[in-house]
């Protein structure tokens, strides 16, 4: 089984970055990229990803706020805030909303750690 | 006359200098925040790469007259000058915010140069290392010292290091939850160096890419 995975950063360098990871680990998985959160948005409703990586620090609307609007809307997603800024307010914000919280730069180790798990939620493995 | 940031950095390798910074700041922010025990709200980095004369005006036109800054120089593969600035109206409360509010007005102020120092030292060691780092280079980094005054003091600090230097003029607010307080850094690169950093970008966007850049955009 494939899935779709939007990767949500402003800056192209992260994304490589992130589909590198994701491409090592699932090569076969859809890859969907967009700049900010409005441009997200558009690919939400066109392309249904199942998995969404979200950048905190972007312009317009944060990564933090997204994540807790994506949840709400799309239950069945699968939310992961992806930064740097590894302070425990953030990390816990990203935990309330029902986000993962990974750290920048992103390992493969890490990905892989919350993939396994989005992909045991689709399957119902796991409540 | 300085050429336009765009025509010395491509679109990309400012992309990659713009994530550099965030990063930087973000590690930054993690270890101001164990220090003041406050949250430490950021902005996003925007990065421009300017003259003397333009970043002096770019600080005018942003903030306070004063202000307190931290500089430190580092050398390796590129060779320059960070620093840390902020309105020094703020000073005293940024020293408060590390060091508590027990200490009385006479104690802070003893203690303020040496706060700023510090402070300077987590930030600009962050954002200089976690660039070295993903660009695969050391910098041997100086100790901070502080200064106070406006734009022209910062970046004419003398003696001056360099002909000719470029500001590699990073913005970004950094504040303590409720406390406001606003900083900016920005980094001084003579043209010899600015021409290494962007090998050294060009490097690692190409180490990023090897295996992504078959991915179109918006596709699989």
């Amino acid at each position: 089984m494939t899935y779709k995975v939007l990767i949500v950063d402003d800056s192209k360098l992260a994304r490589m970055s992130i589909i590198k990871a994701l491409s090592a680990l699932h090569p076969d998985w859809t890859r969907i990229e967009a700049a900010d959160a409005d441009e997200a948005l558009l690919q939400i409703t066109e392309r249904h990803p199942d998995i969404v990586l979200l950048d905190f620090n972007m312009p317009g609307k944060d990564g933090l706020t997204f994540a807790a609007e994506l949840r709400q809307q799309h239950s069945n997603m699968s939310v992961a805030v992806i930064s740097a800024n590894r302070q425990m307010e953030v990390i816990r914000r990203a935990q309330a909303v029902g986000a993962a919280f990974l750290a920048k730069p992103l390992t493969e180790e890490a990905l892989a750690g919350f993939l396994d798990a989005a992909v045991k939620k689709r399957n119902g493995t796991v409540p | 006359m300085t050429p336009p940031a765009a025509s010395i950095l491509t679109e990309m390798e400012l992309d990659a200098l713009t994530e550099l910074v965030n990063l930087g700041v973000s590690n930054a922010a993690h270890s101001l925040r164990e220090l003041v025990r406050e949250e430490i709200l950021l902005s996003v980095p925007r990065v421009t790469i300017v003259t003397r004369e333009e970043a002096i005006k770019n600080l005018g036109e942003r903030d306070a007259k004063r202000l307190v800054g931290v500089h430190q120089d580092f050398d390796g593969d590129i060779a320059g000058r960070a620093l840390l600035l902020f309105p020094e109206t703020k000073s005293l409360e940024l020293v408060r915010a590390i060091v508590g509010s027990d200490l009385s007005l006479d104690e802070i102020i003893e203690l303020e140069q040496e706060a700023l120092a510090e402070t300077g030292n987590i930030i600009l060691n962050a954002c200089l290392a976690t660039m070295a780092n993903n660009l695969g280079r050391t910098l041997k980094i100086s100790l901070p010292e502080v200064l106070h005054g406006g734009g022209t003091e910062f970046f004419y600090v003398k003696p001056p290091p360099y002909v000719d230097d470029n500001i590699l003029f990073s913005y970004i607010n950094f504040s303590v939850r409720q406390r406001n307080i606003t900083g900016y850094i920005a980094m001084l690169l003579d043209l010899p160096s600015l021409a290494a950093l962007k090998n050294l970008l060009a490097a690692l966007i190409e180490r990023t890419g090897n295996r992504a850049v078959a991915v179109p955009p918006n596709g699989n």
